[in-house]
């Protein structure tokens, strides 16, 4: 760095700066920090406010209103009159309620616990075991659009599943066109979801594990505790605060359940697939209806934050 | 190293017990099972459609389906050929495609990059007012699902202000649809990333910093010449975890992009859309789009899985 040689030379002149000038420097620096300061998160803060902070506050006021994606016509006030439709009068709406509320109510507690026992497996002290961690995680990075379409092939009346169903089973249980079938559609998502994300919760279930000592297993296993003993009063304890995050993350991202169903069903058969954001997309997006979009999009909204809310609640009041 | 020794300890200790020697083997047996089984099941659970993907794209459609019933469907056998690659690349804008993502992905992680860490070097490291109430509110805004505001962010982008050239001269015209920007510009700043940078930067020593502002360094030479070339772990942390979404865009440039020429790979793939695909063309695209991200995530398999445990820092 250049720098030093430039700064030492004024300071080391016969007669140092007076205290005053010395003070000034010091403000002026001082001053120059924050200069650099709002200069430097400008551009975030910018950018933050432009399509974070105004498009929630738009989701807000335009569910007031009819506003239209392309209209001649300036947007109207029409007070609550979105919500009502969707509660009332829109069927669909009540059906894409109930589909997310099932989605994320067998997902949640699925995924969840699969992941911590892949955790628990791949955290064992075995040969390979870095390989089946990798293996694990490959859905994981492969884009959920071809996992949709992939799985859509495999999932057809004469596809891959049922073939291997039928093999594993030695032709006792026959298969159905599970996408085109209303009473197994939703199923058929929840394995394939899961499927895909489940390792992404493994690496976090892991790095939980591997935050508890190793003493405290030893002591209990001085004490004599079985594996399920350990378990139950050395790792889950340990592993609050993991639980915290991934049942958040999980239900956040079932509630926002969209892509498989875009790409595989869209929305059918008979709206057994439907959910809250796909029904938004369709109506604030493919008919246009910005304003009941937007109504729709706050009401997915209002339940991921009073789900957040309520589970972290949940988990400080037990500590 | 560690299990040879245990192993040859275990040895020692079987041959000492002598009658010990058979239960003993027996029992590291059922442990070694125990423990292998279940992963080596769920190991083909989990790579069973994708090895179906990538060997299905180098058949024909007619012995995809022929061999469906067979083990054959996992094994590259019969008529074998790149067939499928070249007619999706007659029929598709393949390459088009893919240069679109290369160039949506790599601004919106390289800008990212710079704006983010800018921001958690100044929330990290310096003092200024308002700088808690910042910090807070980025905070807050991770709870902010992107479905959420999709709907109004098209409103919201198609009245936006742009420059257009008529006639050679630059003239404003509103709307944001139907450019690369629009896929671009509303995801270079990120919450989680600053998030993830403030904290990281927050555990370089400040001495670093006052030694250099003695030397006369401003804090712009500060965040370049010390933070960044420290930073490394975090900067790989970011640019894999806002790389994956990027690459993977769909919803967004769905609704915002409709000119074919604009359009990302995931989008794409939307020429596939109709009653009866060609299967084969279909897992040849998929496959060519999904290898590459394959192949970086094992190259770098070590930082990608301490980049996503680290992302669980925010419980």
């Amino acid at each position: 760095m250049a720098i030093p040689t430039q700064q030492v030379a004024p300071q080391s002149l016969p007669g140092s700066p007076p205290p005053s000038r010395r003070r000034r420097r010091g403000a002026a620096a001082a001053r120059g920090g924050s200069r650099s300061a709002y200069a430097m998160v400008a551009p975030a803060a910018f950018l933050l406010v432009l399509f974070l902070v105004i498009p929630v506050l738009l989701a807000f006021g335009l569910s007031f209103t009819n506003a239209r994606l392309i209209s001649p016509n300036p947007p109207r006030f029409v007070g609550l009159d979105n919500f009502v439709r969707a509660f009332t009068s829109d069927p669909t709406f009540v059906r894409s309620f109930i589909n997310t509320f099932v989605f994320a109510a067998v997902v949640v507690p699925v995924q969840a616990a699969l992941a911590l026992f892949m955790a628990i497996l791949v955290n064992q002290k075995l040969r390979g075991v870095t390989w089946f961690r990798v293996i694990f995680f490959v859905p994981v990075v492969t884009s959920i659009v071809v996992i949709s379409i992939l799985w859509d092939f495999m999932y057809q009346g004469d596809g891959l599943i049922n073939s291997m169903i039928d093999t594993l089973t030695f032709g006792a249980f026959q298969g159905t066109d599970w996408l085109g079938n209303p009473s197994t559609a939703l199923g058929a998502i929840i394995v394939l979801s899961i499927w895909q994300a489940v390792g992404f919760h493994m690496i976090i279930w892991l790095s939980g594990l591997q935050t508890i000592p190793e003493e405290l297993y030893e002591a209990a296993r001085m004490d004599g505790a079985n594996a399920w003993q350990q378990f139950k009063d050395v790792t889950w304890p340990g592993l609050r605060s993991t639980m915290v995050f991934i049942l958040v993350t999980i239900t956040i991202a079932a509630l926002g359940l969209f892509v498989q169903i875009d790409v595989m069903t869209q929305g059918g058969p008979r709206n057994a697939t439907t959910t809250l954001v796909f029904h938004a997309v369709r109506k604030g997006y493919r008919e246009q209806e910005t304003g009941y979009g937007a109504a729709i999009s706050l009401i997915f909204f209002v339940i991921v934050l009073v789900i957040a809310l309520v589970q972290r609640f949940l988990t400080r009041e037990k500590d | 190293m560690s299990t040879s020794i245990a192993a040859r300890q275990g040895a020692a200790r079987e041959r000492r017990h002598g009658g010990d020697a058979d239960a003993a083997a027996t029992r590291r047996r059922r442990r070694l099972l125990v423990g292998y089984v279940p992963m080596v099941l769920l190991a083909l659970f989990f790579l069973f459609p994708l090895v179906f993907m990538f060997v299905s794209s180098l058949k024909p459609d007619a012995q995809i389906l022929s061999d469906i019933g067979s083990p054959q469907a996992f094994l590259p056998v019969g008529d074998i050929s790149g067939q499928n690659y070249v007619d999706v690349f007659d029929r598709v804008p393949v390459v088009r495609f893919v240069l679109n993502s290369v160039l949506v992905t790599t601004l919106i992680v390289g800008l990212g990059l710079v704006v983010n860490s800018m921001a958690g070097f100044a929330l990290s490291r310096l003092e200024w007012t308002g700088r808690k109430v910042v910090l807070t509110m980025i905070i807050a805004t991770l709870i902010v699902p992107f479905e959420t505001i999709a709907i109004p962010m098209v409103y919201w982008v198609s009245k936006l202000p742009t420059v257009v050239l008529e006639n050679g001269l630059p003239m404003y015209d509103f709307g944001w649809l139907n450019s690369y920007h629009v896929q671009i510009v509303p995801f270079i700043a990120n919450a989680f990333s600053i998030f993830l940078f403030t904290q990281y930067f927050s555990t370089i020593p400040r001495s670093f910093d006052e030694a250099a502002r003695i030397d006369g360094a401003g804090w712009f030479t500060i965040y370049r010449r010390i933070i960044v070339p420290l930073s490394g772990p975090a900067f790989a942390t970011v640019a894999i975890l806002t790389f994956l979404p990027a690459w993977n865009q769909y919803l967004w440039p769905l609704m915002v992009v409709q000119q074919e020429d604009l359009r990302p790979v995931m989008v794409g793939m939307q020429y596939f859309f109709q009653v009866n695909p060609a299967w084969g063309e279909v897992m040849a695209y998929t496959s060519l789009i999904t290898l590459p991200v394959l192949v970086m995530f094992l190259a770098f398999q070590r930082a990608f899985v301490s980049s996503i445990a680290s992302s669980g820092v925010k419980g």
